[in-house]
């Protein structure tokens, strides 16, 4: 039976050899929805993006994508599933040797047999939609961070995804850029019904543009809700998070022996 | 002193067991890239894009190095040959040895520091900025899509280059023997023409510098894709290309020479 949901994911769990990064994860993300997956750095968020494209495998769980069990998927399948699935990655990943025109037409070249006037319009057409027709002769190394981040979204739409997966795409740009990256996603939503999952630690720009929102923290979902929900929520993490204060149950400290035993000089027994 | 002892045979066990799992490592990436070689053919203009990088962009310091390894052949087998009243095989001297042994090996050690490690940079680099990465979510495979023409246009490119490097090390000797010193022209040239064997000499000088190619490109594609994601992974995995591929290089060489001269 069809499910209406774009990702399943039941009890997941991960670990890099005896590390665990991911523990007891379960959510749902309907098709057709914009997914926010919020976290502090290191939390294990970008891990959950790589294992929802099929670059990690989980360790143990259910983790379930378009029908497709990940755990077993084989590598020809996955490369069916992802010429269906869009990746912005965070600072790009544009390939340095050609140039944004080719950037864009590369997956056109090598998944489709389209003739090459008809790439051409196609490129441009992706490429006006971000807005950067103008540079399409330059490199990758001649486009500020901004200009880069849209040409690699121009880059990942190319072949009309069911699914985008945004990989802290708000990181490091200006307030213009991240506008403009904001209004793409909410566009490419709307106009291809597209689901799409977004990793960040941008808290104010994501609650304006997200439907729903899970928390992770040290490998573990602490929240969700709704933007609204997670405004409202009086979840010590949460409010910590989203209010962006110092201290509270993340503390400011990373564990240390403490000061006292330090200054009579027992830090090395402690 | 017993544990001294303990603890050394330990560092040299554990040296041989990280040197035999590393060329197993090398190996089974060689098939791996074997493997997805398919693209590198059917879409042979990738891999001559890359004969371009390695080979074209390779021949200054190949035909350069070519020229003055066969001038300073020319001047010491002049010397020695001089000793025994036989300067007019001066020519044989030169051929032979750039045929059989400098050809083959300088051009590959030069290779080797010239395109391998910039192989090794270059995927590296696509590494740490997540371009491959990139590429397998588009589905594409990053060791049929970029290691594969790399690989293949190293492999083609270095037997060219030796052919090249030998050709103007020939024209070197000739320039200081006959041009400078004044060894006669005929002899220089049909001396060399009658000591110098195409299949035992050239073909197996070819054969070398294949090999050789094969060894550099393994290595510098296998140190590039599993090169840690950072600078001091990349410069790390570069320099370990050029001290492997030389250590490679001299090591089959060695192999290689013993079963030719016994063939």
């Amino acid at each position: 039976m069809a499910s209406d949901a774009a990702v399943e994911i039941s009890g997941l769990n991960f670990r890099y050899g005896e590390r665990a990064i991911l523990k007891g994860i379960t959510m749902r993300i309907p098709r057709g929805s914009i997914v926010a997956i919020m976290g502090q750095s290191g939390c294990g968020k970008t891990t959950l993006l790589r294992l929802i494209g099929g670059q990690l495998r989980p360790t143990e769980g259910v983790l379930s994508v378009e029908g497709h069990d990940m755990r077993s998927i084989s590598q020809d399948d996955l490369y069916r599933l992802r010429r269906r699935m869009g990746m912005l990655f965070q600072f790009g990943a544009l390939f340095t040797d050609l140039s944004v025109f080719e950037n864009v037409a590369f997956q056109m070249r090598e998944h489709t047999d389209l003739p090459e006037d008809l790439i051409h319009d196609l490129t441009l057409l992706k490429l006006q939609a971000v807005g950067l027709r103008g540079v399409r002769d330059r490199m990758p190394g001649e486009l500020s961070g901004g200009m880069a981040r849209r040409v690699a979204l121009a880059r990942a739409i190319a072949l009309d995804p069911m699914m985008m997966m945004y990989d802290e795409p708000f990181t490091g740009l200006d307030p213009i850029s991240m506008g403009v990256i904001t209004k793409l996603i909410r566009d490419l939503n709307s106009a291809l019904g597209t689901t799409s999952i977004i990793v960040t630690h941008d808290v104010h720009e994501s609650l304006r543009l997200v439907d729903y929102v899970y928390f992770v923290s040290e490998g573990v979902i602490v929240a969700e809700g709704t933007p609204d929900e997670i405004r409202a929520s009086t979840l010590p993490y949460v409010h910590q998070f989203v209010w962006g204060e110092m201290d509270g149950p993340v503390p400011f400290h990373y564990p240390a022996p403490s000061m006292q035993a330090l200054l009579a000089g027992n830090s090395l027994q402690s | 002193m017993l544990n001294k002892t303990r603890l050394e045979l330990e560092n040299v066990g554990r040296m041989t067991l990280d040197l035999i799992s590393g060329i197993g490592a090398v190996f089974v990436f060689l098939l791996l890239t074997l493997r997805y070689s398919g693209t590198s053919f059917k879409r042979f203009s990738l891999t001559i894009r890359e004969i371009f990088f390695s080979g074209v962009l390779s021949l200054i310091i190949i035909l350069v190095s070519g020229l003055f390894v066969g001038m300073v052949l020319g001047l010491q087998g002049y010397e020695t040959l001089q000793t025994y009243g036989s300067s007019e095989s001066v020519g044989v001297l030169v051929a032979l040895s750039l045929t059989r042994e400098l050809g083959p090996v300088v051009s590959a050690l030069l290779f080797a520091s010239r395109a391998g490690s910039a192989i090794t940079a270059e995927i590296g680099l696509m590494k740490a900025t997540e371009q491959l990465s990139a590429m397998e979510m588009m589905a594409i495979n990053p060791i049929a899509r970029v290691v594969g023409p790399r690989f293949w246009g190293g492999v083609l490119s270095m037997p060219i280059l030796t052919a090249m490097f030998i050709g103007t090390g020939v024209l070197g000797g000739y320039i200081i023997a006959v041009l400078l010193i004044g060894v006669d022209s005929g002899a220089f040239w049909s001396q060399m023409n009658s000591a110098v064997d195409v299949r035992h000499d050239v073909v197996n000088g070819l054969l070398k510098s294949f090999v050789f190619g094969l060894a550099i490109c393994s290595i510098a594609t296998y140190q590039g894709y599993s090169a840690a994601p950072t600078a001091e992974g990349v410069s790390g995995a570069t320099t370990r290309t050029v001290v492997s591929s030389s250590l490679a290089i001299l090591a089959l060489d060695l192999v290689l020479t013993a079963f030719m001269l016994k063939g």
